[in-house]
């Protein structure tokens, strides 16, 4: 098997609810992968499955991590599930607003240092090397990302489009396998949109991640993805590449009604 | 013109509160002679409060508003960006620090170590609440294991001072993560609460546990810490207590700088921004917030020791929640995550109630003023703090960081 994510069977309840309904999904490695559907549908509920803020109440998730170890993050806490390799973003941005661009990106490093309180008062060499390699990387990924400008700025006074780049690029920092986005491109203008565009292939070919991205901008998504998954009602309605999912009648239908 | 507009606005508050409060204040039944007494005067003082308090509210929001469209005057960023003034400012308070025992009396000596005391306590629950956003309430149970860890190991073992010192600030962290099992997933006011339980079961403890803590009695003649093993005069012993105070000030300050602007004390502040994307980022909730409890802790039960060793007398009155409350006043007060903010405040707390006796019966009532008038006025502290900036390519030659431990934390 080769695959970086595999999901089957994926089923979560909101008390009466059921946000997601048997859903099977894979994600092949440097792929991108879209997850499309009509609001409500259980996109980001599927995403909180997965990284472990809400356990579901059956199915299994499986992630290979770039070692070729195949391990099973069904009840995983979501720091485990980071530092296994899945990175995340928030559709609605949870950046740590009072600190800076450069400190929120510092955070994503965490799971891969390891200096403790004894590190932080002593300060030894290894742990001075260690901070000077979470500043260089941090500001490596700031860099690619466009966002040298405002490395000191706090992150809640960056504008929208921004502060969108600034989650990509804290999940970045997490150093993952597996890159999920979810919608990006929400509140940015079609120039932005643009631009996220071709940030994403560039972040797939740079840091070679598969890439999950849930989206409601069908240009940005018909552009960039290899596969699409689509769902309604917390199910799997249709699975293809663009032009497949583009012809489906059950997509179709969903999107424009009966 | 806007003064006018405020004036009518509190005008026309001052005419609600008084028809609100009328059937209180004014009507006044006298079932035994079936008379009604109109409190006129009741009605007027309450229109004119109401409309004073509205009125500064008012000037107090205004102020504010234009206050945070400012930048922050007090950041101090000013001072540590110009060295000689910041080393001149150092050196005098140094200076001030070593010789202030000997230049002042015993009694104003005492009420400093006093003070600085509370400094560390500020420092220390600023760890939990400042920098890990976990309100506690019942920081003050850590203090008391300190105080009755040196009490008792003395008292049972005959243990000195200076090995109760590190024993007593253990058995505080391990307090502290005992107390952080059972919260780990509450956040806020539940967490208040739970804290603040905990903090009144363990006064409880002590004041009923005959056998173990000697009741609400408590502990006498617990010796001064000693020097050498000489015993030290009275008056001696003040300063001399008053030195390790100080020491301990520093340490503190020291080892709290380093975790603020360490990887655990970023994580910290992302539990406190977030604590769901911290969770996404790969920080271990659960240890970080334990961590946060133990470190909090361990300073409270540091100053327990010392405040144990200090008063020769301890009883579980010196633990009620108040303690709590003024400890969490002047890190609210200092500014939640700034250095200097808490031990601005913490001097502040001690040294006026003391200089200011004639106010003594107001002292609560000032207190609760102040708070709420820093609420409206500066919710960010005394200092609010800055985020340290980072330069690629040279952490260790930046140049914040090598003027040494005390510009990091401005
Ligand atoms: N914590 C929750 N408690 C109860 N119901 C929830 C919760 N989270 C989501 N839901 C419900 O689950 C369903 C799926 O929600 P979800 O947020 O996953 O949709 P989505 O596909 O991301 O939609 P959108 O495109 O609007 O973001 C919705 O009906 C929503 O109301
Ligand atoms: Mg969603």
């Amino acid at each position: 098997m080769t695959a970086i994510l595999k999901v089957t069977g994926l089923s979560m309840n909101f008390g009466g609810l059921r946000a997601l309904d048997d859903v099977d999904l894979r994600v092949e490695p440097r792929e991108i992968v879209a997850l499309i559907g009509p609001n409500g549908a259980g996109k980001t509920t599927f995403f909180n499955c997965l990284t472990g803020i809400y356990p579901p109440v059956s199915g299994t998730i499986f992630m290979r991590a770039s070692s070729g170890k195949q391990s099973r993050l069904n009840g995983l806490p979501p720091n485990k599930i980071t530092a296994k390799g899945m990175a995340r973003t928030f559709q609605n941005i949870r950046l740590f607003p009072e600190m800076t661009v450069l400190e929120n990106v510092m955070i994503g490093c965490h799971c891969r240092t390891s200096a403790g309180i004894l590190g932080a008062v002593f300060r030894p060499r290894a742990v001075r090397a260690e901070e000077q390699r979470i500043v260089d990387s941090s500001y490596k990924i700031l860099t690619r990302l466009g966002l040298t400008d405002v490395v000191n700025d706090l992150a809640r006074n960056l504008p929208y489009g921004a502060q969108r780049r600034l989650e990509i690029a804290r999940a970045l920092a997490t150093e993952p396998a597996l890159l999920l986005l979810d919608e990006p491109a929400a509140g940015m203008n079609p120039r932005e949109t643009a631009e996220l565009n071709q940030l994403i292939g560039k972040i797939r070919d740079i840091y070679e991640v598969a890439i999950l991205l849930i989206e409601h901008d069908m240009k940005l998504v018909m552009s960039l993805s290899d596969r699409i998954y689509v769902m309604e009602y917390g199910r799997r309605i249709a699975v293809g590449t663009p032009v497949e999912v583009k012809k489906n009648p059950a997509v179709i239908k969903a999107y424009l009604g009966e | 013109m806007r003064i006018i507009n405020e004036i009518k606005k509190s005008f026309l508050v001052a005419l609600w509160f008084m028809f609100l409060t009328f059937p209180i204040m004014v009507i006044k039944v006298n079932p035994l002679e079936k008379l009604i007494v109109w409190r006129w005067h009741n009605l007027a003082m309450v229109g004119i409060a109401s409309f004073f308090i509205s009125f500064l509210l008012r000037c107090a929001g205004r102020w504010r508003k234009s206050a945070a469209r400012r930048p922050p005057a007090l950041t101090m960023k000013g001072l540590s960006n110009n060295p000689r003034a910041y080393y001149s400012a150092l050196a005098v308070i140094a200076l001030f620090s070593l010789v202030f025992p000997f230049i002042f009396s015993a009694y104003e000596t005492s009420i400093m170590t006093t003070a600085l005391m509370y400094v560390i306590l500020g420092l220390g629950l600023n760890i939990v609440v400042g920098l890990a956003g976990l309100l506690d309430l019942g920081y003050v149970a850590f203090y008391a294991v300190g105080a009755y860890s040196y009490a008792l190991l003395n008292y049972h073992f005959g243990l000195g001072f200076w090995v109760s010192l590190p024993i007593g600030a253990m058995l505080a962290a391990a307090f502290g993560i005992l107390l952080g099992f059972p919260v780990l997933r509450l956040r806020g006011d539940y967490l208040a609460i739970v804290t603040l339980g905990f903090g009144e079961i363990i006064r409880l403890i002590l004041e009923n546990w005959n056998d173990f803590s000697f009741g609400p009695s408590g502990i006498a003649n617990i010796p001064r810490p000693s020097l050498f093993g000489i015993n030290l005069s009275l008056a001696a012993s003040t300063i001399y207590v008053y030195f390790i105070a100080l020491l301990l000030v520093i340490f503190t300050i020291f080892v709290v700088n380093r975790l603020q602007d360490s990887r655990i004390g970023r994580a910290w502040i992302a539990l406190r921004e977030d604590e769901i994307a911290c969770q996404a980022m790969g920080i271990d909730k659960t240890r970080i917030k334990l961590a946060a409890f133990a470190m909090g802790a361990t300073w409270a039960g540091m100053v327990g020791v010392l405040f144990a060793a200090k008063t020769t007398f301890i009883n579980p009155a010196s633990f009620t929640f108040m303690e709590s409350a003024i400890i969490l006043s002047i890190v609210v007060l200092g500014g939640m995550g700034s250095i200097i903010g808490v031990v601005i405040a913490a001097l502040l707390f001690v040294l006026l109630p003391e200089y200011l006796r004639a106010f003594a019966d107001y002292r609560m009532l000032l207190f609760g003023a102040v708070m709420v008038l820093m609420m409206i006025v500066r919710p960010q502290g005394i200092i609010g703090k800055v985020r340290r900036t980072y330069v690629r390519g040279q952490v260790t030659g930046d140049k914040r960081q090598k003027n040494g431990i005390i510009t990091n934390l401005l």
